[in-house]
């Protein structure tokens, strides 16, 4: 199975608007607005850490760095297993819960950041809320995919390995450890390593946060990388980017694909594939001796008391909770009618906010938005000219593919955010500079997602078809017309839907750039965001970011999702 | 036909069980009241077509699943939830894929609370007793289907169920391993070595359940109800080329075959209109064609259809939608249990590939449903409708999966009759040209 597939998260087959989308909406724009409001009490300058750019302090900030990550990733596991199961098991968690996920993750996050970090900042010490709220947000960019993934893997559980731990009388626990959790493996490890992906780029966005006077940056590999650009010192630019570059390759062949050589026995096909991964780490560690103890006596031991522990813990029960749940839902509909006052109010207050900004400054977030999906639209353009032809010729010639592949995953492991400081070092100095390097760093941002579909869309045009137009001796272009695109469409679709999203969320570190305390900002709404945080603008950072989210939600709606459907539908090769 | 009166305890008692589920406003009947007594001693067979309910009710009965009414009484207890002295061998096996042989057997032990020791033990004594004894550490993906099946066998034993569900567990595997399980269940069972004390299993195969049951409980659709209750009384190991059994077999073909009421009543009602809308059996055209074919060869245009499904290969489940759908076109008679082409059958069999599409396309005009959807598709301006309204307006009369099976049922047969077409890029349904002004 190819990695896209694991990848795709299903589009809901609804109308383009639902009810609970305009629920989900107007609950971000009081969540922004709550936000901002917090943030109208933040100090006026924010210092940041001094950076040390000897090579020896490179260990110390990728630690650091790698901990943000870890903390967040552990907190979206969590999230993940317990929403999940929510949302599965229950009618109304499906209701609300589903379609809260779908708006979420289709938000540009980093849009996000200003809000946070200045509401965080407005009561506690810059430092705790710098770290506070890169953890946050990298916590966002990891958890919704994974969330997703964990639901539909919950949902699509064979419908005869239930019954037979229903009748083989399975207790939760044994039902989430023999069947949940290894039926979900494979999709979640594949998502944990997204997110993992996704999560660099922020934790550096994060890291070096600076606009006018507030210097939200924290000490770690992303703030090292970024003053070594400023300073020109190529020398400890060059390590620290060989530092991240060997963390991501280090995580890959130490966890990532041990993890899915492992996983490979929880595959549900009743057939071995062909081309299971490998990884030689997974076969030298299994092949010692150490591992085979571990695993018997204290991990074996270990489940085994466990398994025990829970059983006795949490039997069967066969009668199924009666109508002794009235107080209980009482409780929950008061707990529900207390939440949805409080929204309402925030809700009234922040159209009331958004009614307050001055026409001009409406004018602006629409002008800034138009100069953003401008340059989106030449970022995506620039990306589907060069990743189609090159997608094309690695996915249908296998031996290309195997030793082009592992390259260019690691090249896009890179996280855009990282190389920002070196692009501008060059940029800046040609004319319009900064507008081609913030179209560049979006064409990063989101080049690699279009690739890596393209490849996969590729490598599954089936041989007879490739046959048959040869046969027909259809000129080139044709062949183009007729075969290679429509099969690639959905997958151009699907790959396209995520660069979008990645593009949008550049704008707000792309749109901006500081010279010590000089800020120049580019015409777009991500410079329009990050001028408002620096100007303290709480109203129009509100009307901004909301303005960002509710552009990109409904791009997502009115374009990408009738494509994607159509995709689905027209264009299937199976 | 009724079945003798065991003196036996009754180990399950089904009191008018009802199972309903709604679907928007309609509220539709999977199984309709049904009465039933499991004793201690007895392998039943729940027989019937694919949409009686057989395997809903064997889930009623190991409390998988609740019945919307009615009662269900295990040893004269009302059953709570899932019935935990029954287990069930599925058709699909339902191992867990990741985990060895062995451990898919210890699994259900450790579920009980049984200590790894006693696992271990027992759960090898088990598989030694299917001979699957040197596979213990296999994955199940390494095993062929029958030796699938026979884990599923050891782990559904390991529990020592007194009633043991079998949901069609041999329909998934090749005929010679089937038929050597079959006859290994029947040993195990008739030997009395497994503390099981009664067999239910469920199967659309008729010969199979004259195989292997003492008791056959016959079943037909729509809705899902049991017609027949036949005692089979002969000894163990059967043989299947006695007189004897292939009465039985032919016997339970007539019960189930040739159902056939007066024709108001077997062409049922157009949608939307008060009674029972028939439901067109899924079928292959062109193994219609087939069968009229083979018909037309015989002596008499007439065959036993027990004996069809022998001679053409395919299964009683088949077999079964097709004789329905030659009769429903009228293209062959069902009568206690044998098959007879009509003139219009053997009209159709003789004709060119044009004069069959014309005799069908007359057949399936008379069709109520056919009749109503030409209907409604003149009264359209342009005379097309769209697949979704059309689905809709079925999920009136069946439940939503039915509704969308009849449809594509009603495009095949529309297609091959040349009255309707379809446009699979618009899901556009529309009359063929020519059909628009035709009084029907």
């Amino acid at each position: 199975m190819s990695p896209s597939h694991l990848f795709k998260t299903e589009q809901p087959a609804q109308r383009v608007f639902s009810w609970q989308d305009i629920a989900v909406l107007a609950g971000l724009a009081a969540l922004i607005y709550g936000l901002a409001r917090i943030a109208l009490g933040a100090p006026e300058v924010v210092e940041g850490p001094t950076i040390s750019l000897q090579l020896r302090a490179i260990p110390f900030y990728a630690t650091l760095s790698v901990l943000r990550m870890l903390t967040a990733y552990v907190l979206s596991l969590l999230f993940t297993l317990v929403y999940g199961r929510f949302a599965a098991s229950s009618a109304w968690g499906e209701r609300l819960l589903i379609p809260l996920l779908d708006v979420l993750q289709s938000v540009p996050i980093l849009s996000f950041l200003p809000v946070v970090m200045l509401s965080l900042s407005a009561f506690l010490s810059e430092n705790v809320a710098a770290e506070l709220a890169s953890v946050v947000l990298i916590f966002t960019s990891q958890v919704w995919n994974m969330t997703f993934a964990w639901y539909q893997s919950l949902k699509t559980t064979p419908a005869d390995l239930r019954e037979a731990n229903a009748i083989f009388r399975f207790n939760g626990w044994m039902r989430f450890k023999t069947l949940e959790l290894p039926f979900g493996s494979i999709s979640l490890i594949w998502n944990s390593m997204m997110s993992w992906a996704g999560g660099w780029f922020f934790l550096i966005a994060a890291e070096t946060f600076t606009v006018g006077q507030k210097d939200f940056s924290l000490p770690g590999l992303g703030s090292y990388l970024y003053t070594a650009a400023e300073m020109g010192d190529m020398r400890a630019l060059f390590w620290g980017l060989a530092a991240l570059v060997m963390i991501i390759v280090a995580l890959d062949q130490f966890i990532w694909r041990p993890l899915l050589a492992w996983a490979e026995r929880f595959k549900l096909q009743m057939v071995a594939s062909d081309e299971p991964p490998t990884s030689w780490f997974y076969d030298f560690i299994s092949s010692t001796r150490l591992s085979g103890w571990l695993n018997e006596r204290v991990i074996g031991r270990g489940l085994e008391r466990l398994d025990q522990a829970m059983l006795r813990r949490f039997p069967v029960k066969d009668k199924p909770p009666r109508e002794d749940a009235t107080l209980r839902r009482a409780l929950g509909y008061l707990l529900g009618i207390v939440i949805l006052a409080l929204l309402a109010v925030l809700v009234v207050r922040a159209g009331r906010t958004l009614l307050a900004v001055p026409l001009s400054e409406w004018r602006e977030i629409a002008v800034g938005l138009l100069a953003t999906l401008l340059r989106v639209a030449v970022a995506m353009a620039l990306a589907l000219a060069w990743t189609i032809p090159v997608g094309v010729a690695i996915g249908s010639n296998p031996r290309l593919a195997r030793w082009l592949q592992p390259l260019v995953q690691i090249t896009a492991s890179v996280p855009a955010t990282a190389l920002f400081p070196v692009i501008l070092l060059f940029m800046a100095t040609l004319p319009g500079g900064l507008n081609l390097a913030a179209i560049l760093l979006m064409l990063l941002g989101t080049q690699w997602y279009l690739l890596f579909n393209i490849i996969a869309g590729a490598s599954t045009i089936p041989q007879d078809l490739k046959y048959t137009t040869a046969l027909l001796r259809i000129d080139r272009w044709a062949k183009w017309r007729t075969l290679i695109l429509p099969a690639l469409f959905s997958y151009i679709i699907t790959g396209a839907i995520t660069a979008n999203g990645g593009a949008w969320n550049a704008s707000i570190v792309a749109e901006h750039l500081s010279f010590g305390d000089k800020t120049i900002y580019l015409l777009g709404i991500g410079g329009l965001i990050t001028k408002a945080t620096a100007d303290g603008n709480y109203p129009l950072l509100f009307a901004a970011t909301f303005s960002m989210v509710l552009a990109v939600v409904l791009i997502n709606r009115l374009l990408w999702r009738p494509l994607y459907r159509q995709a689905e539908e027209k264009y299937r090769l199976d | 036909m009724e079945h003798q009166v065991s003196t036996q305890e009754p180990l399950v008692e089904l009191k008018q069980i009802t199972q309903s589920y709604s679907s928007g406003p309609r509220l539709f009947t999977a199984i309709q009241d049904v009465d039933l007594v499991l004793r201690e001693g007895e392998f039943v067979c729940l027989l019937g077509p694919s949409g009686c309910g057989k395997s809903t009710l064997l889930r009623v009965i190991a409390g998988l699943q609740r019945p919307t009414s009615g009662q269900v009484l295990y040893r004269g207890q009302p059953l709570q939830g899932v019935n935990p002295h029954a287990t069930i061998v599925f058709q699909t096996f339902a191992l867990f894929p990741w985990l060895t042989v062995q451990e898919n057997v210890e699994v259900a032990l450790k579920a009980r609370g049984a200590p790894p020791k006693l696992r271990a033990t027992r759960s090898v004594d088990l598989l030694d007793r299917v001979g699957l004894d040197g596979f213990e550490t296999a994955y199940p993906r390494e095993l062929s289907g029958g030796m699938r099946q026979k884990v599923g066998f050891a782990r559904a034993m390991a529990v020592e169920p007194e009633l043991l569900c079998l949901d069609e567990p041999f329909s998934a595997l090749d005929p010679l391993s089937a038929e050597a399980l079959r006859g290994e269940l029947i040993e195990l069972w008739t030997s009395g070595s497994i503390p099981t004390k009664a067999v239910l299993m469920v199967t659309h195969s008729i010969e199979e359940a004259v195989f292997m049951a003492d008791r056959v409980i016959v079943m037909d659709k729509g809705p899902g109800r049991v017609v027949a209750d036949m005692a089979i009384d002969m000894p163990y190991p059967r043989q299947r080329k006695l007189n004897k059994f292939m009465q039985t077999v032919d016997r339970v073909y007539a019960t189930l075959a040739g159902r056939t009421d007066p024709e108001h009543v077997e062409l049922g009602v157009p949608p939307g209109e008060p009674g029972r809308t028939r439901v067109l059996p899924h079928i292959d055209i062109s193994d219609l064609t087939g069968l009229l074919e083979h018909l037309d060869e015989l002596q008499d245009n007439r065959a036993d259809i027990f004996r069809l499904a022998d001679s053409l290969k395919i299964g009683s489940d088949t077999l079964l939608s097709l004789t329905e759908a030659a009769e429903l076109l009228g293209f062959a008679l069902v009568a206690e249990g044998d098959i007879t082409l009509t003139p219009l059958g053997e009209t159709f069999a003789e004709a060119s590939i044009r004069g069959r599409k014309e005799i069908f396309a007359t057949r399936v005009r008379r069709l109520p449903i056919f009749r109503w959807l030409t209907a409604m598709l003149r009264a359209t301006e342009k005379q097309q409708l769209e697949w979704e309204v059309v689905k809709m307006a079925l999920s009136l009369e069946f439940p939503p999966d039915e509704a969308e099976r009849q449809l594509d049922i009603i495009i095949d047969w529309g297609r091959y009759a040349e009255i309707l077409a379809y446009d699979d890029d618009g899901e556009l349904l529309y009359l063929e040209p020519g059909q628009g002004e035709r009084p029907s």
